[in-house]
């Protein structure tokens, strides 16, 4: 019997229970789509949230104040004065920009009747060139608007839209943020939805606006962030480097104990992406059960199968069936009732993938699953292993039996 | 006389039931020769199905020796076995055992499949088929045969590997006697026409007759008492 044979006749024979194969295809199939979707869905927003993290720019810096690696007794708060001392050309070479921020994640704008909650970022100009973010309309905060403490306002696209319905022909609008007056200077390039939340739901008014009259904060100097650029992405660690000497002097730091953090895109980027691989595992494993599910019911079925043509077995041996052609027969019938399943079950868990995708972008957290190739791979192989693995126990059954016990059988 | 194509030398066969052990054979011989049609009578349970299966490799004697068409099979494997059973055997079953979902040419061509036959094997069934007279039903199931139909098809099966010897238990049991003398007919004019060898297990007296030789077998060994002996205890 060669396999081709084998083959054909095991589609006879599971064609002709049709409703029990389907049922039991059925098994795989859902197993299948689980692990496709869900390794969709993981890569998806792992593809999201680090294409998000790589917009931010690969050059730049984020440093923090507090550190939690080291046991400190007393934290001084990242200062103005610290981002100018780093801003400094001969203390750090290796910096092209730098851009300190304050915000508060909750404030009221208004305008008109309408009124909405947003959040405030106190920005200096540099902030708009470390960021890559330009105006659609209007100008962005410059240098006099600083030092004058301007009551002037950028708008995110959201914030424009939802104060005035419309997001062109803002200019000289004025809006109330926590009910002070701002002039409206610009609107803000549409960024879109990301995973950390819309980029397009913020006010930005110059930083010494902000610090007088909008985000008070006990150190009057304080800042809540200093965003850092290298002047490229490969001069990223000497910049840190430069960072982390400049602000250990100033905070006369002991040894070993900083009291800061700095985090590069890098470090960012692991650490999200070992999040989600955790996540995604997580989810591949609950629909990897399923999939064994599937796996003990072809088993059963197998079994089942078995002992109903323990009669035909008999006939095979007697007409000169060796132990290997019985055993070829029913592995053949199981590995293929999980291929057809992973077969499917690839299409289903795409199709999933897909709508879920589309929920997604409709609900304005736009991020695509991905099928990968890997997993396709995957979910065809394991689905063939497991008809064979499960197979085996009711092949070997049949291949074992006696010829004159088995024709004996009724 | 020719030459033999069955030799079984004390031949016993015991079963295990538990604590009980039942022998079927014992210590049974006797010889076929080739081209010989013999029947095998004997009461029921006196062990013909058990010899049958023996003498068709389908299972192992517990001792005695079996040599079938020269060849020494009775302590063969497994896999060996169903070698032999599928170049030299033929089956003829009381239940004619075909395979209810494929055509008869399917049934037929089964012994082939396993052989390894893959050119001509279509054709090689076909002219089986021919020869029991089913040409016209050739992609027939069984279930759209009757029951006559279905045994010529079982017949042609164990014809299309040229066996040995084939070996038919009760070949006319499920059939009514006018079907069961086609079958019979048919069966002797193979043998007449090819020179096959056939051992048909029977209970019925008028098959037997038809037989060249009658082997009685009671309580597991060949019953040698002469026919005029018999006669006389039967009728006492
Ligand atoms: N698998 C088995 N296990 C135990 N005992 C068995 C087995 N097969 C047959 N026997 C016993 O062996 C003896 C011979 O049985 P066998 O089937 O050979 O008889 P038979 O001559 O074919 O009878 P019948 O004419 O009714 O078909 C019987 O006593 C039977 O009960
Ligand atoms: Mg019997």
């Amino acid at each position: 019997m060669t396999l081709f044979q084998a083959f054909i006749e095991a589609l006879e024979s599971l064609n002709s229970n049709k409703l029990r194969s389907g049922l039991t295809i059925l098994g795989i199939v859902i197993g299948v789509a689980a692990v496709i979707a869900m390794l969709a869905i993981g890569r998806g927003a792992q593809d999201s949230i680090t294409g998000a993290i790589s917009g931010i720019g690969t050059n730049l810096l984020f440093v923090f104040s507090g550190n939690d690696q080291a046991n400190l007794r007393n934290v001084r708060p990242l200062t103005i004065q610290d981002a100018e001392a780093i801003g400094d050309p001969f203390l750090a070479p290796h910096v092209a920009a730098v851009a300190p921020f304050i915000q508060s994640g909750n404030v009221i704008v208004s305008a008109g009747g309408e009124q909405a909650r947003t959040s405030l970022g106190g920005v200096t100009p540099e902030y708009f060139k470390v960021r890559n973010f330009r105006v659609a309309e209007g100008e962005e905060i410059n240098q006099e608007h600083l030092l004058g403490r301007a009551s002037v306002a950028l708008l995110g696209v959201e914030v424009a839209e939802k104060l005035f319905g419309r997001r062109e022909g803002l200019v000289g609008e004025t809006v109330r943020i926590e009910g002070q007056p701002f002039r409206v200077i610009g609107v803000m390039e549409e960024k879109g939805g990301s995973s950390f939340g819309s980029q397009d739901d913020v006010v930005f008014i110059p930083m010494t606006t902000a610090r007088t009259r909008i985000i008070r904060r006990s150190t009057i100097n304080r800042v809540d962030l200093i965003l850092v650029q290298a002047v490229s992405a490969r001069d990223v660690p000497q910049a840190a480097e430069e960072v982390a000497a400049i602000l250990r002097e100033r905070h006369r730091t002991e040894v070993g104990a900083d009291d800061f953090t700095i985090l590069s895109q890098q470090d960012f980027l692991q650490t999200v992406d070992t999040i989600l691989g955790v996540f995604t595992t997580f989810l591949g494993g609950i629909a990897a059960i399923s999939l064994l599910v599937g796996g003990i019911g072809i088993m059963n079925i197998m079994l089942v199968s078995v002992s109903e043509r323990t009669r035909e077995i008999g006939l095979r041996k007697a007409l000169g069936a060796r132990k290997r052609d019985i055993l070829i027969q029913f592995l053949t019938e199981s590995s293929l009732l999980s291929l057809i399943g992973g077969l499917i079950g690839i299409l289903l868990g795409w199709v999933i993938a897909y709508i879920v995708g589309q929920i997604a972008a409709a609900t304005g957290n736009a991020f695509t699953p991905a099928v990968g190739l890997d997993a396709i791979l995957l979910a065809t192989i394991t689905s063939t292993i497991i008809g064979l693995f499960f197979g085996i126990y009711p092949a070997n059954r049949a291949a074992n039996l006696e010829p004159v016990e088995a024709l004996r059988y009724e | 006389m020719a030459e033999a194509v069955v030799i079984a030398e004390n031949l016993t066969k015991v079963y295990k039931m538990g604590e009980v052990e039942v022998h079927a054979l014992r210590g049974l011989s006797l010889q076929i020769f080739k081209g010989e049609v013999v029947s095998i009578m004997g009461p029921s349970g006196s062990g013909k199905s058990t010899l049958m299966n023996i003498l068709g490799c389908l299972d192992h004697p517990t001792s005695g020796r079996y040599i079938l068409d020269g060849e020494e099979v009775s302590h063969l494997r497994d896999d060996q076995l169903a070698e032999i059973r599928n170049r030299k055997v033929g089956f003829i079953f009381q239940s004619f055992n075909l395979l209810g979902r494929q055509t008869a040419l399917a049934n037929v061509e089964l012994p082939l499949r396993y052989a390894g036959v893959t050119k001509g094997r279509k054709e090689r069934a076909r002219q089986s088929l021919v020869a029991v007279g089913l040409e016209n039903r050739l992609h027939h199931k069984p279930t759209e045969l009757s029951g006559g139909q279905q045994q010529r098809v079982a017949i042609a099966r164990a014809l299309v590997n040229n066996p040995a010897i084939i070996m038919a238990d009760e070949p006319t049991g499920n059939l009514d006697s006018k079907v069961g003398q086609e079958i019979m007919d048919l069966l002797l004019s193979l043998n007449r026409e090819r020179g096959t060898t056939l051992i048909i297990v029977t209970h019925d007296p008028k098959i037997a007759a038809q037989t060249q030789r009658v082997i009685r077998i009671r309580d597991g060994v060949v019953d040698d008492t002469p026919e005029a002996e018999r006669a006389k205890m039967e009728a006492a």
